[in-house]
């Protein structure tokens, strides 16, 4: 019987290791990584009016462009969101040139058409849309889309201009400079001769690009080369490994059997905050593993609280069994009013918390729930069961030294 | 020897160290990195020995010798063995940023990916996340005292906002005497402490509540002290294990955890000592002051 209930026990150990390991090779595996650790640039935009109208709204008018830029450079799983007001947030991860990344984006063009003699004739807030098309040879060419005021404008200066050249300017830069071979009137022109079909398309980009109804101002900006987010990487998780085995092993030389059983608790600890964080979609960031590797260090406090509480009642006699449940009894109000004030700071953390820090503040929040929960129902499971199967019988189980029972 | 006992050279070394803080704070301020000050970061790799004043040759055209310049790299490295430069200037356009970065990559031959970090933050952001973290700071003060005087008691509360503010004051002197860099992290440094700090502060507060209830003829201050006594041992455990991870992150987790993690070593310690010698005698004192007032009303 007795014999039985130690089977029973080491196979739930068994399971549970197994269980937690897997789970953590899942979290491992399908964990989104921060830019920090992958390498990549986050930049706060704020978008500044520029003073013509465009109509509708104009931030996410500017998102649009700034996801076609983007897209244009290739970034896989880019993320551009809109932030209050008038903020526009970008993360690109996986960058390997974090400044042409930022070039391209950031470039606060301003599109504008000049007639020969230098006069303006109108600006990109005129220009609807452009896109590549082909002329009537075949060729590439970029197509331009007026709305009705850049129509009206756009209709008097091919009169006025009729055989010369419009420069298109991209702020100072000329980008494109078309000969005006006939008077436009339906806000539909096309300008021929624009190269290959790479050269029309990044025209065409420019000219949308350059319609940006707003300037974007960079106000923050962080970005991490790949080389770096893996040196960070490597050097976190080896020393979340180290920071965990020293924990480990102050557990099992100060408290022995109770030791075990508080290491099989932060063992399932660990792998339950993988787990969620994996479940929630969280993206695990530098400061999140500095988080989780800190609430290690904190998780075992449940476990001590109540072991103390356990080596009281042995030092007053009481039996193994008894004083197990007194033990947890009793430090269950200390350990819930303990970590709901932490968990107070955890949740302002967290609501305030932007940026690099965020990652920390869940992880931290996360870690304490869970510690809280696996400290009470694991631990205490575990010591009941070692305790049916007799394994506890002493009181150096707990640790504890010339204590006569 | 009882801690209760200890409490006036607790209070005077707390003392100490505080002013000796608030006249740093005061005379020399802090070293605010560009979080709070809004400016930009260039973390570059050299990939070969170089020297400060190299570095500071090559920014002079752009009229940054002044800026901040810092050389880094693996621990365990001498000064002239590193090979990664950080700089800190003003906040730059992209457009400087980019040519001073082409200078350096003319001057070391380094590629696009030797542009290890970059950071730039307006002023603007800077002010922005002042504001936030004093906020933030009050936030969580009120929302601890006000869990705490439903749990407890006023007097508790109030005591255990002492302790905290003592910790923080505590981890900002340590920051503005020995002049190390204070950015972003810094606050999230401090709340990870406050939240220790009070989990470490209620563990001992449960003790006396209990206490106080089981043991009504001891005298108070003997009631504190045992409380402080039967905690001890955990509240030594757990800094144990909390400083072990924070170490760990210390030692191996490389420069862009190392203030952060630095701030949490102090505060983590600090923390642990306020939660015995400041928090609960603290209350001790009050309570006793209180009593002393009661009985003057009696006997008047």
């Amino acid at each position: 019987m007795k014999n039985n209930r130690t089977l029973l026990l080491v196979l739930a150990v068994v399971l549970l290791l197994a269980l937690s390991a897997f789970t953590v090779d899942q979290a491992v595996k399908n964990l989104n990584l921060g830019l920090d650790l992958r390498g990549g640039v986050y930049i706060l935009y704020q978008a500044e009016e520029t003073g013509d109208a465009a109509g509708g709204d104009k931030i996410d008018r500017a998102i649009t462009i700034i996801r076609n830029r983007i897209d244009a450079l290739g970034v896989a799983n880019p993320v551009i969101q809109r932030e209050g007001a008038d903020r526009i947030r970008i993360d690109l991860p996986g960058i390997e040139d974090q400044r042409a990344a930022r070039e391209v984006i950031g470039r606060t063009a301003m599109l504008s058409f000049v007639g020969p003699d230098g006069e303006n004739i109108l600006t990109g807030a005129e220009l609807r849309s452009a896109g590549v098309t082909m002329d009537q040879f075949n060729r590439p060419a970029v197509s331009l889309d007026f709305n009705p005021e850049g129509r009206a404008k756009f209709a008097a200066a091919t009169e006025q201009f009729l055989g010369q050249i419009i420069y298109i300017y991209l702020d100072e830069e000329v980008i494109s400079a078309p000969t005006v071979e006939s008077i436009i009137t339906d806000g539909n022109a096309i300008i021929t001769g624009a190269g290959t079909m790479d050269e029309a398309a990044n025209l065409a980009l420019m000219l949308r690009s350059g319609a940006l109804p707003v300037r974007l101002v960079e106000l923050e900006t962080r970005g991490v080369g790949p080389q770096l987010g893996q040196d960070s990487m490597n050097r976190s998780v080896q020393a979340g490994v180290a920071g965990l085995l020293l924990v480990l092993l102050f557990m099992l030389v100060y408290y022995r059997g109770f030791g075990m059983v508080a290491n099989v608790s932060l063992i399932v600890y660990l792998a339950l905050v993988l787990g969620l964080l994996t479940a929630i979609n969280a993206t695990l960031t530098l400061f999140g593993i500095a988080g989780l590797i800190l609430s290690v260090g904190m998780a075992v406090d449940a476990n001590v609280i109540i072991f103390e509480r356990i080596k009281e009642e042995l030092r007053a006699g009481r039996t193994m069994r008894t004083s197990i449940e007194a033990g947890f009894q009793r430090a269950f109000r200390s350990i819930l009013d303990s970590n709901v004030t932490t968990l107070i700071a955890a949740a302002v953390l967290f609501s305030f918390a932007t940026g690099q820090v965020r990652g920390f503040a869940i992880t931290l929040s996360i870690g304490i729930l869970v510690s809280m929960s696996t400290a009470i129902l694991l631990t205490r499971f575990l010591m009941r069961q070692a305790v049916r199967a007799n394994l506890f019988r002493a009181p150096e189980n707990a640790g504890l030294k010339g204590v006569s029972k | 020897m009882s801690f209760v006992a200890l409490r006036k050279y607790a209070f005077i070394f707390s003392a100490v160290v505080i002013i000796a803080g608030v006249i740093s704070m005061s005379f020399r301020g802090f070293n605010f990195g560009i979080d709070f000050t809004g400016g930009t970061l260039l973390h570059l790799n050299i990939r070969q020995e170089f020297t400060l004043e190299e570095a500071r040759s090559v920014l002079q055209p752009f009229g940054l010798e002044a800026a901040a310049l810092q050389k880094v790299g693996a621990e365990g490295l001498a000064e002239g063995e590193k090979q990664e430069l950080l700089i800190q200037t003003q906040q730059l356009t992209p457009a400087k940023q980019d040519e001073i970065f082409s200078a350096f990559q003319e001057k070391y031959g380094l590629t696009a990916a030797d542009l290890l970090r970059v950071e730039n933050v307006a002023p603007v952001v800077g002010g922005e996340l002042q504001r936030q973290a004093l906020i933030a700071l009050l936030l969580a003060g009120l929302g601890m005292i006000a869990y705490i005087t439903i749990r407890f008691e006023f007097r508790f509360a109030v005591s255990a906002i002492a302790a905290l503010l003592h910790d923080v004051l505590v981890m900002l002197a340590f920051f503005s005497i020995f002049q190390i860099e204070v950015n972003g992290p810094f606050i999230a440094a401090v709340l990870t402490v406050l939240g220790y700090s009070i989990n470490d502060t209620i563990v001992i507060y449960d003790r006396v509540r209990e206490n106080l209830k089981t043991r009504r003829k001891e005298q108070l201050a003997d009631v504190v002290d045992n409380s402080i006594r039967q905690s001890l041992v955990r509240t030594i455990n757990t800094s144990v294990t909390t400083l072990i991870v924070v170490g760990t992150i210390l030692i191996f987790g490389g420069i862009t955890l190392f203030p952060f993690m630095l701030a949490l070593l102090v505060g983590v310690f600090f923390g642990t000592y306020s939660s015995v010698f400041v928090a609960s005698p603290l209350w001790l004192a009050w309570r006793e002051r209180d009593a002393r007032k009661h009985l003057r009303v009696k006997s008047a």
